[in-house]
């Protein structure tokens, strides 16, 4: 298997930020660590978007890989990290495939919205359920992974390295899958549909399997999460925590794979010093941030790289 | 088609650059609580909901003490300067965003503003959250607020966290207490709540009370509609229809307020008696809105509830002048949090002008009696962890002429009669009678 | 009894949803913006609203029916000054962006609208209640219900048929209806389409800025109002068809009585209520209930 240009630039940058991970703050670990997290789940809403679809209910499987990873550890005692994000992301894909059936068939607004409506059923079964904890969520186990736990205090930086791991090979695969005809297909389905239709291709049979993989990309975000927050609870599949995901994805931009992890960084970053220099008026801050990037970078953060900023202009 | 190819030369350096910017910018930054001054991380809500009700008085309260310490203002015991003679230091963040959030939030106040303890917590989610993290990062940490009786369940030694506010648990056993003295003859009771962990538990230890004190009464109606609903005609109707004698409500803020605005304006409130366990948090925005009778608490001795001494006469005087209105339970409670915190640093054994480390605060703290605006507060469940206080239940009675909302006809409990013992769940213990209570 | 009791409450709902649905409707119908900032309309109205009442009637200024105008006129005004701020300063240079990007900038307007709010406010719920409780109550078969309640029923009546006569009978409205048809086809036959956005725009702020101040007595005016009722607003657009002020109609209907039979009924179904008859109605009819299937174009 060669690895193109691209890729090798992507596993290095890990590299560098693994290691950068070793004598930074520990404050800033786990920001980042969060942050990566978040970011796989804006890659499955950058899956879609690239399809042409935007989805205001990733929650849901965020939701759903985390708490199948809090659960996995609570009611059935199992804290092999490889172990539960399987789990996860297994719970997750099987979902999507059911649901998947159904949503496929819509598309725009009428796919956000049914997107939108699943993902805040889960959250109304969540919160009534007080065997979970209802809104209160509960806490989650420690990790360990095949055998090894990490030592006293040192399970923020261990869970870091693993994250930037995951995140390097997913960014490789995803750079690869947006490469390979299928990821063609999302976007010659977004530009024309009825084009595609007419080439012979099923456009709805696409859309579900990228829909699938999407589900299963951001259920690993949602594992993640869990073990690094330590905490979850029924806000993961709030329609505004989907809202949070598609800033992001906005933020940084459809065209490269890199693009939703910059962001997340960014965002993470942005909002934390907002609520600590601005405790009154963060959420202000952050509306404007999105909408200068709508007006003066509507091709995202990624454009900046690119020069294509100059050109979107014109 | 763009031929990513080219472009993609300028993007590694450019990524690489931005990247190693960031962190370098970063690790640079505020450096802190090194300079000899006591740092408090104060966490409420600023923005949302529950910023009205709780989270702006919380923030009053906390302004109101920290700036009164740093004069050396408050009566004995605490007239010493700040804490333990250091000037005290605020850094006020919105506990706004969700539990993971506030989870981040809370390692940034600990490791990078390196506050010297954190006090705050108004949502049960949070404190689930944070109190692993407290203890995981040893951060002296005073939960003000929340109620879960789910805090200590998991980590049965806790070293760092310490809780001053009140179980929830003994809210609703309060209530119901107060109800078998003032309505005995109740015969049907009916229940609304916001429809989340809150408004659940609250009504489970409220039914389990009242079947062990009042076992002739009947639940005939329990509505949960959603949080921040607003709009609750169609739960009025259907409580309306079934005809109550006691309708009990764990409501907060401003769901509260429409509910009453919208059940008296309706007449429920005449043929039914309500019992708000929070209402005492707008107990000056009733006005004639609400019908004198009923019945209100303050979730422990606080606010109208609190007893007249030295500390919460100047607590309510520079709380007046500075905000114009009395302080209501949230600012009590975020008093309490503080002259506690303050109590047990300088009982912490360092000589003074220090600030005394986490460890040594906690071990001060573990099973204190402390003087507070709501009279004695002893820290004597949870190991030492939790405080332990009486609660007090009143009507409302509205003065038209002086347009000031009070309370009358107070009956309090102690805390011995309400406080589930260490040992055995809330719930536990109200479903096998409340074996050991000492009532008076 | 409850049965009645049902019909009541479902109706008082429905037309509370209407009013709250009926300008996101139409700005989506004409403009394809499904403006998520007519949370923030609403709290604006419902604010406005709220301390300009709890003002007049706190000092006692004047009669009690100048009171109700003076909420009516604030809140209209409101609407037309932050409709025209809005449309004429941001939106008008975003027309012709893709249909989701628009969503994110009323997203994006939202979270700035909300700070706004409370900084020009304060985070103090507001409890303007005069209006509320000066009408009374009557009582229905038993049932006691707010006189306030049933006024709205009949507010969102008449401003439903208003609305409805001006899309239909009026020249106007006839232009409008052309817009949301197909927008090429009347830019191709000289309609100006541009200052048609404006006044839809407008047109809906200010009907989101309305329901807001009809709501505010009722309540307790709270920071995050807006947000709330945000979902539920889409939820009767989308179930009703986009554009249409009969399916905003028929959908906020459809979606009371539902939520006000689990309520007497079946009370632990209530959160899941909206969304259910959200996905049952696209599941049968995907473009909603009063939606045109539009054909699409290569």
């Amino acid at each position: 298997m060669r690895l193109n240009r691209t890729e090798l630039i992507l596993l290095g940058v890990a590299l560098l930020l693994a290691a950068g991970g070793l004598i930074a703050p520990q404050w800033l670990v786990f920001l980042l660590t969060m942050a990566l997290a978040k970011s796989m789940v804006v890659q499955g809403v950058v899956m879609q978007m690239r399809a042409g679809l935007v989805t205001f209910g990733q929650g849901l499987y965020f939701c759903v890989g985390g708490y199948a990873v809090g659960m996995s550890g609570h009611f059935l005692d199992i804290s092999d990290l490889a172990l539960l994000l399987v789990i996860g992301v297994g719970a997750a894909v099987l979902l999507a495939m059911l649901l998947g059936l159904l949503m496929t068939r819509y598309r725009e607004i009428f796919f956000a919205m049914l997107s939108l409506a699943f993902s805040m059923i889960l959250y109304g079964v969540l919160v009534k359920s007080s065997a979970l904890g209802s809104t209160d969520g509960f806490n989650v186990k420690a990790w360990s992974l095949f055998g090894w736990s990490p030592a006293q205090g040192q399970a923020p930086l261990a869970l870091f390295i693993i994250i930037v791991g995951v995140c390097a090979v997913l960014a490789v695969l995803l750079h690869r899958y947006s490469r390979s005809s299928a990821g063609m297909m999302c976007e010659a389905i977004r530009e024309n549909e009825v084009r595609v239709e007419y080439l012979g291709q099923s456009p709805r049979w696409v859309l579900y399997m990228n829909y699938v993989a999407a589900a299963a990309v951001s259920a690993l975000g949602g594992g993640f999460m869990a073990l690094s927050a330590g905490h979850i609870d029924p806000e993961m599949a709030y329609w505004i925590t989907s809202g949070e995901f598609v800033f992001i994805a906005l933020l940084g931009g459809t065209a490269h794979v890199a693009a939703p992890f910059i962001a997340a960084i960014v965002f993470a970053v942005v909002r934390t010093y907002a609520i600590e220099l601005v405790p009154h008026s963060w959420q202000m801050i952050l509306g404007f941030t999105l909408l200068a990037i709508i007006v003066f970078l509507p091709k995202g953060l990624w454009s900046l790289f690119t020069g294509q900023a100059r050109r979107a202009k014109a | 088609m763009h031929n990513y190819k080219k472009t993609m030369i300028k993007h590694p350096l450019a990524l690489a650059i931005a990247a190693t910017g960031l962190a370098l910018s970063l690790t640079t930054s505020v450096q802190a609580a090194e300079n000899g001054k006591f740092r408090i991380g104060i966490v409420t809500f600023l923005s949302g909901p529950a910023a009205g009700p709780f989270g702006e008085p919380s923030a009053n309260a906390a302004k109101v003490l920290v700036e009164g310490l740093n004069q050396g203002k408050l009566p004995a015991p605490y007239n010493t300067i700040g804490i333990n003679g250091a000037e005290i230091e605020v850094v006020i963040i919105d506990e706004a965003g969700g539990a993971a959030k506030q989870v981040e939030e809370f390692r940034n106040l600990v490791q990078r503003q390196k506050v010297d303890a954190v006090v705050g917590y108004i949502s049960s989610g949070d404190c689930l959250a944070i109190a692993p993290v407290a203890e995981e990062l040893g951060a002296m940490t005073v939960f003000y607020d929340c109620g879960t009786s789910q805090l200590f369940n998991e980590d049965k030694s806790p070293q760092f966290v310490f809780r001053t506010s009140l179980d929830a648990a003994v809210d609703n056993i309060g209530a119901a207490r107060y109800l078998a003295k003032v309505r005995p003859d109740a015969q049907k009771v009916a229940g609304i709540q916001q429809n989340y962990a809150w408004g659940q538990d609250s009504w489970n230890d409220f039914t389990h009370s009242m079947e062990q004190l009042m076992p002739k009464a009947k639940v005939v109606e329990s509505q949960m509609p959603k949080v921040f609903q607003g709009q609750y005609g169609a739960e009025i109707s259907a409580l309306s229809v079934k005809r109550p004698d006691i309708i009990h409500s764990s409501f907060w803020g401003g769901d509260m307020e429409a509910l009453v605005l919208q059940a008296n304006a309706r007449g429920l409130l005449e043929d039914a008696t309500a019992v708000l366990t929070c209402g005492e948090s707008a107990i000056d925005r009733y006005k004639d809105q609400a019908p004198n009778g009923m019945i209100i608490g303050g979730r422990g001795p606080f606010g109208a509830f609190a007893p007249d001494n030295e500390l919460n006469r100047w607590f309510k005087g520079s709380y007046q002048a500075a905000y114009k209105t009395d302080p209501t339970y949230p600012a009590s409670k975020m008093a309490q949090a503080i002259l506690g915190l303050k109590h047990a640093a300088e009982n912490a054994k360092v000589e003074a002008g220090k600030v005394p480390a986490p460890l040594e605060i906690a071990k001060a703290f573990k099973g204190a009696t402390f003087e507070s605006v709501s009279g004695q507060v002893q820290m004597a469940r949870a190991g030492g962890h939790q405080a332990m206080q009486g609660i007090a239940y009143g009507e409302y009675q509205y003065d038209a002429a002086n347009k000031k909302g009070g309370v009358h006809n107070v009956i309090a409990f102690n805390g011995e009669c309400v406080t589930p013992p260490d040992g055995t769940t809330a719930l536990e213990w109200i479903k096998a009678g409340f074996p050991g209570a000492q009532c008076n | 009894m409850s049965l009645f009791a049902v019909l009541i409450d479902g109706t008082i709902y429905a037309s509370w949803l209407f009013l709250v649905a009926a300008g996101l409707t139409v700005i989506y119908g004409v403009m394809r913006i499904l403006n998520m900032a007519h949370g923030s309309f609403y709290a604006i109205g419902a604010y406005t609203a709220a301390s300009l009442v709890g003002w007049y009637f706190n000092n006692g200024i004047g009669p009690v029916w100048a009171g109700y105008l003076l909420m009516l006129g604030c809140a209209l005004v409101a609407g037309l000054i932050v409709g025209l701020i809005i449309e004429r300063g941001l939106l008008r240079f975003m027309y012709g962006r893709d249909e989701v990007l628009m969503v994110i900038i009323t997203y994006a307007l939202l979270l700035v609208l909300e700070d706004s709010m409370k900084m020009v406010w304060g985070v103090n719920p507001y409890f303007a209640y005069q209006p509320y409780a000066e009408m009374g109550r009557s009582a229905l078969a038993g049932l006691k219900v707010s006189n306030y309640d049933l006024m709205l029923v009949g507010v969102s009546v008449v401003l439903g048929l208003c609305l409805w006569l001006w899309l239909e009978r009026t020249h106007q409205g006839k232009v409008l209806r052309a817009v949301i048809h197909d927008r090429e086809v009347a830019m191709a036959m000289g309609v100006n389409v541009r200052r048609m956005f404006t006044l839809v725009f407008v047109l809906g702020t200010m009907l989101g800025t309305l329901a807001g101040a009809l709501t505010a007595p009722a309540i307790s005016v709270v920071p995050g109002m807006g947000v709330e009722i945000i979902v539920l607003a889409f939820a009767v657009v989308v179930v009703g068809g986009m554009g249409s002020i009969e399916g905003a109609a028929v959908g906020a209907l459809l979606v009371g009585l539902s939520r006000a039979a689990a309520v007497h009924y079946a009370p632990e179904f209530e959160l899941f209520v909206i969304y259910g008859v959200m996905a049952l109605v696209l599941a049968v009819r995907p473009q909603g209930l009063f939606g045109r299937v539009l054909a699409r174009k290569i």
